[in-house]
């Protein structure tokens, strides 16, 4: 398969590893920030090629596993109510809530659908006009703008029965609470390419000066993250802290500024509560107030209810790259794919699910 | 004034199920003389009577299953419900080492449901039974009010005839024994998704949809020992794998670059997010045998059949595929179905 294969080639594969291997003098420990770049790294046994002196940290990039509990509960309410047919995307279903999940709800009689995309929930609206149509808006920079364009179509269009219940992301402020953290462990980071693709590079320019920190922007094949990891080694064996980019056949510094555009015309950056890691100021999106009518959690007055996560659930942990999925006293036990205590273990960029699913001995 | 009077039977044929197709008058009668018996008709088949008289099968051993079909889209590329209707049994009777020979059909219909909807799909099930060397002796049909069914249920069930000693089963794998399948894989899974999801993808991928009688046939006539046989349906060929490695006590080890895939299903999974391994197939089985007689198999198997990987002795049982940087990870069971990604 084109633009795949040549990126999972095992001859340059083994060729960087080992350019990688002659490069490491001392121990480093890189983050790699999303999720699907962990699952790449754990699916094709990346970490198993890497130097001995090289910590790979699974890192919170995973939209799913931070929608808060609070959240997911208030999509089940609205989903359980007659008129409402709640839109989210597959990964979103089988994560737990407070009591249940979206999946259980459905079989409870809650009108649940699979997305692919929210203009297919617009789409949605338009066809039953008698209903409520809420899409649950999760994801990083990556999705926004495909979020934000259907609300601006449907404030174009007048399509006044849709609205949103909104739990946009970003990453740069997770990888500040990260850097800032006392337990910092960090040397280095492989940014999300698919972020930068939207977003740009810009962003990290900042963070990377202010806490001396390598950032390389890193695509999802195998050839992507080895190459990725060569250029942050390289960058902490030299004492340099800057942002590179090696996603280049896609992330340009300046980002996709149409995408920017539709982003800031309907959202505006807003403190947002990160499930197990608790509020981070200016960490997320929320509508303007141009678009509030679109605001679910304003249409239909949902009032927050206050619970917790499972106490015994250490996804925050993991999240954060302090705690091996391998390492917590559930895993594969008390908390599998089928029981799952927090989201790492049933979404598919989820830390914890990588593990059970590729790794489990 | 003259009142007009109700009739419960329609004047003219109706081309939709009606609830008295399911009363057991008149019209159900019509239906099965109309639909059913043109299209099933068989020397051992009575379709007046609650049954079917079989001739004895001699020394051989009887295998028997029953499966239902619920299938959304009714129709899709590479097939339909009552194709698989008839495959999903023909091939579970395969599995057992067994020539399939007779089949039940029961219809759960729909009220409303478009009469030449039904004919099609008896039309696919009467092909798929001649494909597969089987008779549809013996029926039923019920119908159900509108928004109760999806149209159209349908359960077979399946008599077939054990003719030879092998004891064909996962309690007959041995550590060495070669494993292979008998085409690509994932075809169905993606063809159902397409047409469910409304996905416009640029090669449409037509289900793999196909009876197994005769491959299996050919294995058995040629004199393999085969050890085991397992069609891969829901779940696909982790499903499959798990199971055996489970039932067996003994462990499978394959080689991902060995797994037949086409291109179209490939990156249909790279776009979704979807693993090949889990997607189903209607078509596709697993036979595990001596190593030796790997070469031979596959010489009957035809081009598209692999050599997968072995089975080996270790504890606890698992399967293991070596990815492409020759790396091993585990196959882990499917949890539910696959949902597609975020981004």
């Amino acid at each position: 398969m084109r633009f795949v294969d040549e990126y999972r080639h095992e001859h340059s594969v083994v060729r960087l590893a080992e350019a990688l291997r002659r490069s490491v003098t001392r121990d480093w420990t890189v983050m790699e920030v999303c999720g699907g770049q962990t699952h790449a790294i754990v699916r094709f046994g990346i970490d198993a090629l890497l130097p001995e002196r090289l910590q790979l940290l699974h890192g919170p990039g995973c939209p799913v596993c931070v929608t808060p509990v609070e959240l997911i509960d208030k999509a089940i309410a609205l989903a359980m109510r007659p008129e409402v047919v709640l839109c989210s995307f597959g990964d979103m279903l089988r994560v737990p809530g407070s009591r249940d999940s979206l999946m259980t709800a459905r079989a409870r009689g809650a009108d649940v659908r699979i997305v692919y995309s929210p203009l297919d929930a617009l789409r949605l609206a338009t066809e039953l006009p008698g209903r409520e149509v809420v899409f649950f808006a999760v994801g990083f920079e990556t999705t926004a703008p495909t979020t934000a364009m259907a609300v601006y179509q449907a404030r174009q269009r007048g399509v006044h029965n849709f609205s949103l219940l909104v739990s946009h992301v970003l990453v740069p402020p997770a990888l500040e609470a990260i850097l800032s953290s006392p337990e910092r462990r960090v040397d280095g980071f492989l940014a999300a390419g698919h972020v930068c693709t939207i977003m740009g590079t810009a962003q990290y320019e900042p963070i990377a000066r202010q806490h001396r920190v390598p950032i390389v922007v890193t695509g999802f094949e195998p050839l992507d993250i080895l190459q990725g990891l060569y250029m942050v080694v390289r960058q902490l064996e030299e004492g340099r802290a800057e942002v590179e980019n090696q996603y280049s056949r896609a992330v340009v510094p300046g980002g996709n500024r149409r995408a920017q555009e539709i982003i800031e015309e309907v959202f505006c950056v807003v403190p947002r509560s990160w499930r197990g890691i608790g509020s981070l100021p200016q960490s997320g999106l929320g509508l303007r107030p141009d678009y509030a009518a679109f605001d679910a959690e304003r249409r239909f007055a949902l009032e927050a209810s206050g619970v917790q996560e499972d106490k015994e659930c250490q996804s925050g942990l993991v999240l954060m790259g302090r705690l091996r999925p391998v390492d917590c006293p559930a895993f594969g036990t008390r908390c599998t794919p089928e029981h799952p205590l927090g989201a790492t273990m049933v979404s598919s960029e989820g830390a914890c699910a990588a593990y059970y699913r590729y790794r489990r001995a | 004034m003259e009142l007009p009077l109700l009739c419960p039977l329609p004047a003219v044929e109706p081309t939709q199920i009606l609830l008295t197709h399911g009363g057991g008058g008149r019209l159900m009668h019509r239906l099965i003389e109309r639909v059913f018996a043109p299209a099933f008709a068989s020397p051992h088949g009575e379709t007046h009577h609650d049954g079917a008289l079989l001739p004895p099968g001699g020394a051989a051993r009887l295998a028997f299953t029953t499966d239902a079909y619920v299938v959304r889209p009714l129709f899709f590329p590479g097939g339909d419900i009552g194709r698989l209707a008839v495959c999903g049994t023909v091939n579970d009777l395969a599995m057992c080492g067994a020539r399939p020979l007779y089949l039940s059909a029961a219809f759960i219909l729909e009220e409303g449901l478009p009469l030449q909807t039904l004919e099609q799909v008896v039309g696919s099930m009467r092909q798929a039974a001649h494909e597969a060397g089987v008779e549809i002796v013996t029926g039923d049909t019920k119908v159900v009010e509108r928004g109760r069914g999806d149209g159209l249920y349908i359960t077979t069930a399946g008599i077939g005839l054990v003719e030879h000693g092998l004891h064909v089963a996962p309690a007959s794998i041995r550590a060495g024994d070669a494993v292979l399948v008998s085409g690509d894989l994932g075809r169905h899974g993606v063809a159902v998704l397409a047409v469910r999801e409304g996905l416009d993808l640029e090669c449409p991928i037509q289900s793999d949809c196909a009876p197994l009688a005769e491959p299996v046939r050919r294995l058995l006539a040629a004199g393999l020992q085969v050890h085991c046989l397992r069609d891969l349906t829901r779940g696909g060929l982790a499903a499959a794998l798990v199971e055996l490695a489970e039932a067996s006590g003994l462990s499978i080890a394959i080689d991902g670059a060995a797994v037949p895939l086409r291109e179209e299903v490939r990156g249909a999974c790279e776009i979704l997010g979807l693993d090949p391994l889990q997607l189903a197939c209607e078509g596709r089985f697993l036979c595990v045998l001596p190593e030796e007689e790997t070469v031979r198999a596959l010489a009957l198997l035809g081009p598209e059949a692999a050599h997968i990987g072995r089975v080996h002795a270790s504890t606890p049982p698992q399967v293991t595929l070596r990815g492409p940087l020759g790396a091993w990870r585990i196959v882990e069971m499917p949890s539910g179905e696959q949902l597609p990604r975020i981004c």
